[in-house]
């Protein structure tokens, strides 16, 4: 489903990612460990196509076509979805409002009708129940005056309507109490199928005692160093990263 | 990588968005002789078969207006206009009077129609009464019959005089007097026509009344007045859209809007203004210079302006409350958008005169392209006013980094009681709000709409439903595709 192939890329002459390479296929999840400021962040910013780095070299390949040439939102409605590790605000757009553009912006990318108000609004309580999301967070405007918390399942919420094929998930585990997380990961739990995929991006091995992952990759200066199983996490935790920093074997 | 690239390329989409009412209508007109003079406003009179004490109004207003100078203080840029070359009086020929909808031209009813303002549909639809002025003439006043019922008259400036010469000689000119400033006195002495509405007392007008004005003839100005009296604990709803054709001159609009709110009675008063706004180079579009001021006379009136403004090349234009009554409100909720080479010097003057009066300001300005967006208001409190209070929020958004924002309070307080907050902020629509929006697939040029719509959200609240769609749809197409 997604093939990068020798990725790097640096922003303002700083070479974040050297040489990064990925296959994910579908039914996976794949969580990506890595300590701060190794390139985690903008291998997520870069699937989903933010415009403010160089790629110097490298190939992203997703279903069959070449990704580096799709515009964010193209991508998006193929299928491609980042929950933000910091979400903006939109103030004075109703969630209703804001998700609703996004579907039917969708719908129409795939040749479909717009959904009608009241399709739109059963969808929404379907998945409001799926991802155990209150009401009232959904009445507010986007994020506006949301805690973190309220963010972060607002961004697994946002997920669960638009049904990515393939979803990353940047750091959604920072900053929340354990009942947050729960939400985070059951949603993931509920959503992953067959046909879909998960990257998971986290620096603690605790969301992945929820979210079970197929593969465990630990990012390091620019580079997946070392792929395992999930066994691969508890190691991390008990070792730190600093045994990196030896060469490899 | 290429941001700069993107910018540019999407403040260009800004040009593609084309203006819809640009047509013409082919109707045969009667025109007035270009140029201005004693004899044009006597023509005029006459025309209108005005009653002498109404000629002496217009002769006495043209006096003044020539020994008067047209202001320069706002902050526009505009050329030096030849009053001597537009004409001051175009009415659809032999159409004066119409007994039923058969009668009028079915070209004029096409081109309401083309507006979306069907006077057919009118009449079935319950909800929207309509009196239509196009260029001078008031074509049709829907919804007459049923108004009638309640005691509301609702009719063309015109019908007024010769119907109801009393209520109209009364008011006239008592809010806005005709030497008040310069295109007030001109229009004092040249307008043409508009609407009058009297609500009786303790009549809640059941419908939202309406008036729709419409520049269809080369080189002439709109010169049409409005009068509303609200007698006490009365209420109405009061709607005005305006549109004009696309040409390359420039077009004068300079109405006069006068609004008397009796005691415990209330008014709210809403605009969209969609003038034609000149192209992309800036050629062409309407010149909006409109007086419009209301009294709450009365103790407990209230009075709202809300306008959303998204047309004419140069706005000049600060709806105003004279609250004089005690415990009077005056409101005032504003969208203004620039876009290409627009100018707007736009704002409101609340003048507190009563006790316990209060008032709100709510301005949002959006700039966009190589345009200009002013905010100017006046917050004034007498020394009678004792315990009034202000609340200003001027708020701006600018989309590129050619375009401005300015902001000109004036705050004069002459008591210890008063309370004056004023609130101002200026933004711009982020990056990471677009990228945002882009990465759940939604287009760059409909995250505008939404951001910018969410950003004017408090003011679009304010619209009665019909208007809040037709607002929010022409703010999205105002801003087709800029962003900063």
């Amino acid at each position: 489903m997604l093939s990068i192939k020798n990725l790097t890329v640096s922003i303002e002459n700083k070479q974040i990612l050297k040489g990064l390479n990925l296959e994910i296929n579908k039914g996976e999840v794949h969580a990506i460990m890595g300590p701060n400021g190794t390139g985690k962040s903008t291998l997520a910013n870069i699937i989903a196509g933010k415009n403010i780095y160089t790629i110097e070299e490298g190939t992203i390949d997703y279903m069959g076509k070449n990704l580096m040439e799709m515009e964010v939102d193209e991508r998006a409605n193929e299928g491609i979805f980042l929950s933000f590790q910091y979400p903006v605000e939109i103030p004075g757009v109703s969630m209703v409002n804001f998700m609703r553009t996004a579907i039917n912006e969708q719908r129409q990318y795939h040749g479909k009708d717009p959904l009608s108000a009241a399709e739109f609004l059963q969808k929404m309580e379907e998945k409001k129940k799926l991802v155990e999301i209150h009401s009232k967070l959904t009445n507010r405007s986007v994020n506006e005056g949301f805690s973190g918390g309220e963010k972060k399942k607002n961004e697994i919420f946002q997920m669960a309507m638009l049904e990515p094929v393939l979803a990353i998930l940047d750091e959604t585990d920072s900053g929340l109490d354990i009942d947050a997380l729960r939400v985070v990961a059951n949603g993931v739990n509920k959503l992953r199928n067959e046909n879909n995929a998960f990257i998971v991006i986290t620096h603690y091995q605790r969301l992945l005692d929820y979210i079970i992952p197929d593969f465990v990759h630990v990012l390091f200066e620019g580079k997946i160093v070392k792929s395992g199983g999930k066994e691969l996490a508890l190691e991390l935790e008990q070792k730190g990263y600093e045994w990196l920093n030896q060469p490899s074997k | 990588m290429g941001k700069e690239n993107q910018q540019e390329e999407i403040l260009q989409h800004v040009t593609q968005n084309e203006y819809k009412y640009g047509f013409v209508t082919d109707v045969e007109m009667e025109i007035a002789p270009v140029g201005l003079n004693e004899d044009t406003v006597r023509y005029i009179s006459a025309k209108k078969n005005e009653p002498e004490w109404l000629l002496a109004f217009r002769l006495n207003a043209f006096r003044k207006w020539e020994t008067m100078k047209m202001p320069t203080w706002a902050h526009l840029d505009i050329p030096p206009i030849d009053y001597q070359a537009i004409s001051y009086y175009a009415a659809p020929k032999n159409l004066p009077k119409y007994s039923s909808l058969e009668e009028v031209d079915p070209e004029l009813l096409k081109t309401f129609d083309k507006l979306g303002i069907s006077l057919e549909e009118q009449k079935r639809l319950a909800g929207v009464a309509v009196d239509a002025v196009f260029d001078s003439v008031s074509v049709k006043t829907t919804f007459q019959e049923t108004l009638k019922k309640h005691g509301i008259i609702f009719c063309s400036f015109s019908d007024a005089v010769q119907e109801y010469p009393d209520l109209v000689q009364k008011y006239m000119g008592s809010v806005v007097p005709p030497h008040d400033n310069f295109f007030a006195a001109l229009n004092s002495a040249v307008f043409s026509d508009g609407s009058f509405c009297y609500i009786p007392r303790g009549v809640r007008c059941p419908i939202e009344l309406s008036t729709y004005f419409r520049i269809n003839t080369a080189n002439t100005g709109q010169f049409e007045r409005t009068l509303i009296v609200a007698d006490e604990e009365s209420y109405v709803s009061y709607m005005e859209g305006c549109t004009a054709p696309q040409r390359d001159e420039n077009q004068l609009h300079a109405a006069i809007v006068e609004i008397i709110v009796m005691k415990d009675a209330e008014v709210k008063y809403s605009t969209v203004q969609n003038w034609y706004p000149g192209n992309k180079e800036g050629n062409g579009g309407i010149y909006n210079f409109v007086t419009k001021r209301g009294i709450c006379k009365g103790n407990n009136a209230k009075l709202s302006w809300t306008q959303v403004e998204t047309g004419s090349a140069k706005t000049w234009k600060y709806p105003s409350c004279i609250l004089l009554g005690d415990n009077t409100i005056g409101e005032f909720y504003s969208v203004a958008v620039t876009n290409n080479y627009q100018q707007a010097d736009t704002g409101s003057k609340m003048i507190h005169l009563g006790k316990n009066t209060k008032s709100t300001i709510i301005s949002k300005g959006i700039s966009a392209g190589h345009s200009d967006n002013s905010y100017r208001g006046l917050v004034k409190m007498v020394k009678k006013a004792a315990n009034a209070r202000n609340y200003s929020q001027c708020d701006s958004l600018l989309l590129g980094d050619k375009c401005g924002a300015h902001t000109f309070p004036y705050i004069k307080t002459e008591n210890q009681t008063s309370m004056v907050e004023h609130e101002a902020t200026t933004s711009k629509i982020s990056e990471d709000q677009l990228f945002y929006c882009n990465q759940r697939g939604i287009s760059t040029e409909s995250a505008i709409g939404l951001i910018v719509n969410g950003y004017a959200k408090e003011v679009l609240n304010k619209l009665p439903m019909e208007f809040a769609i037709e607002a929010q749809k022409l703010l999205s197409i105002s801003l087709e595709g800029s962003v900063g």
